[in-house]
């Protein structure tokens, strides 16, 4: 500090106690990122630990998935297929579903209506996820039945639909804040031409926003990859490589659950393949976060 | 916008009265469509809450709330011999004061250090991308790290203590972010007033920041918390008990009950999840009832939340 620091924060006790707060705050912050450094040492040690007993290629290429039952199997290959026919059947159901919902909001909706259907969709992504699993197993799959009566107890298709309407309010929110942030000067230029309220929306509102609707699209499906109680109570425990979604399969999360609420002892090859499969989760989720935030910033739309 | 010429050139405007026709139905089909995918929502959601509504309709009961669960569901019926949700409901509401305690120091730590003290480096700007990064990440994904962290290598166990921590952990990122908002919205003009008194940093947060910020820090955080309540990945794989049967208490002092934040617990999402998968068909009834209970909790935290926030808004 120098002789001209006038200021009761330079100097004495006030200011080593100051800089002790400061380094304080700093700590809390620093928690964020030793979170991050905790989550990828966690992931690692476990991994590294699974795949000195079983060979990556085994891991990545063959599809019977069995590390805590015998015979024992460790082809992951069923609990990617699980977790992607979620994905899909849940981008079915949310994508079209919420990109339509941001247009009405954006572009046609009055503000009165705005301020209460915004929210109102906004209480979808606040209730618990057990609950969505427990509306799949007691309301969606029924349903089905009635049209399918093959469909099983446990099914892909009510986990796939039930996580589509979880992830509704992210796809059409972020969506909605894309469309609202294209300037008035390009609707009023389009309708000064000539065009009708829908070709606007279409052709002008969707492609301005576009870089936004995708990251928005990313991140739902981020959000479904990461999914687990729902899908662990509505699609079931079985891996399980399969087109038909009226069967039951397995996710990734699910299998996760599998071991967690089953008794299997530290540094057993069960206990380690939590970790294998926990690191494959948080890669995928973590480089669609990345590409969300890449589409975001790379075909950012500028205007003055 | 596929321009098709006219065919009829006696009369040169039918072709875009036809045209206008034409694009009006278009038009009017997708606002339909627009308005049609709006409703699904919200028909999902009241599809969602009736469901629960109608199957939890009179198991929710007094003797619900206040006794342990039973393997029997007919302990669970108006006549039997009591049993709920006791146990995992105080296990619950503990594990939440815990990490309230824990989120609101580190939140709005790491908040007043990212709003007040950080300087422009590329130091805060990896703090504030990997904050962003940390909210992406899936839910048990903080469970593995609890289980790794807190039960194992501290040596906790599957304690509350341990599944309160990870939850912190997990919403750590929200509350930062919105603390940071509220921290944010204190207008500049009055630090500059306490600057210019003589205040230190640590006075002007303290006394000028902080009591300002705090309506906006506590919505943020009640909001957080509501969400932290019905997380049921990172407490299953921290260990919480499937179904306990007494509370996490045992007797302290004078025989008054205190918590017990390093023995075993219970929660109400993994209660639900335990009565949700059992085979018997009636036991769906019991689990509603304990969600019922569970969005009512959550209902309750999220009021506050609104009340505070409407009570503080405007000043």
């Amino acid at each position: 500090m120098s002789s001209a620091d006038l200021t009761r924060a330079g100097s004495g006790i006030d200011g080593t106690k100051n800089r002790l707060i400061r380094y304080v705050f700093f700590a809390c912050a620093a928690v964020t990122v030793l979170t991050t450094a905790g989550i990828i040492i966690v992931l690692v040690e476990g991994a590294v630990a699974f795949f000195r007993e079983v060979s990556i290629v085994e891991f990545f290429t063959t599809a019977d998935w069995s590390p805590i039952i015998r015979p024992r199997s460790y082809g992951v290959l069923p609990l990617i297929w699980g977790t992607m026919l979620i994905v899909v059947g849940s981008a079915i159901v949310a994508i079209p579903v919420g990109t339509a919902t941001a247009v009405y909001l954006a572009e046609y909706a009055d503000r009165r209506v705005r301020k209460i259907v915004k929210p109102t969709l906004e209480v979808l992504a606040g209730i618990p996820t057990i609950v969505y699993g427990f509306f799949a197993l007691s309301f969606i799959t029924p349903l089905l039945q009635q049209f399918f009566p093959e469909t099983g107890t446990f099914n892909a298709a009510a986990g796939a639909i039930v996580v589509g309407v979880m992830v509704i309010p992210m796809v059409s929110s972020l969506s909605e804040d894309a469309m609202s942030a294209v300037p008035d000067e390009l609707r009023q230029a389009a309708y000064g031409l000539g065009a009708t309220k829908y070709e606007v929306s279409t052709d002008v509102v969707i492609p301005a926003s576009v870089s936004g609707i995708t990251a928005a699209y990313i991140l739902a499906i981020s959000r479904a990859i990461g999914e687990t109680m729902a899908v662990t109570l509505a699609a079931g425990m079985h891996p399980n490589v399969t087109f038909n979604p009226l069967e039951p399969i397995q996710t990734m999360t699910a299998y996760m659950v599998q071991v967690g609420i089953s008794d299997v002892s530290v540094g057993s090859i069960g206990y380690q393949s939590l970790f294998a499969v926990g690191i494959t989760l948080f890669a995928m989720t973590l480089s669609m976060n990345l590409l969300s935030l890449w589409v975001k910033s790379r075909f950012r739309e500028e205007y003055q | 916008m596929s321009e098709e010429p006219s065919t009829e050139p006696a009369d040169p405007f039918a072709g875009i009265a036809d045209d206008v026709h034409r694009k009006r139905l278009i038009g009017q089909a997708f606002v339909a469509v627009c308005l049609a995918s709006t409703l699904v929502g919200i028909v999902a959601l009241v599809a969602l809450v009736a469901d629960v509504l109608y199957e939890s309709w009179g198991w929710v009961t007094w003797e619900f709330l206040t006794y342990p669960p039973s393997r029997f569901v007919e302990n669970y019926l108006p006549g039997g011999r009591g049993a709920g949700i006791y146990p995992a409901l105080v296990g619950s509401i503990l594990l939440i004061v815990l990490t309230a305690v824990f989120t609101l120091f580190l939140g709005v730590g790491a908040a007043i250090y990212l709003e007040e003290y950080a300087p422009d480096s590329r130091l805060t700007s990896f703090i504030e991308a990997n904050i962003a990064n940390l909210a992406g990440v899936p839910s048990i994904v903080y469970g593995l790290l609890g289980l790794a962290l807190f039960v194992r290598a501290a040596g906790l166990g599957s304690s509350l203590l341990a599944g309160a921590l990870t939850l912190t952990l997990l919403i750590l990122p929200i509350v930062i972010v919105s603390a940071q908002e509220a921290i944010r919205a204190v207008p500049d003009s009055q630090r500059r007033a306490a600057y210019g008194v003589g205040a230190t940093d640590w006075e002007v947060i303290r006394d000028i920041v902080l009591p300002a910020s705090l309506p906006g820090i506590m919505t943020g955080t009640i909001l957080a918390l509501s969400r932290a309540i019905g997380e049921t990945a990172p407490i299953l794989m921290v260990g919480a008990a499937t179904s306990m049967f007494v509370a996490p208490v045992r007797d302290g002092p004078f025989g008054l009950p205190v918590p017990d934040f390093l023995g075993p617990f219970a929660a109400m999402p993994m209660q639900i999840f335990d009565w949700a998968r059992l085979p018997q068909a009636e036991f769906q009834h019991v689990a509603a009832a304990g969600i019922v209970v569970l969005l009512a909790v959550l209902l309750g935290m999220n009021a506050t939340a609104i009340y505070i926030r409407n009570r503080y808004e405007r000043q």
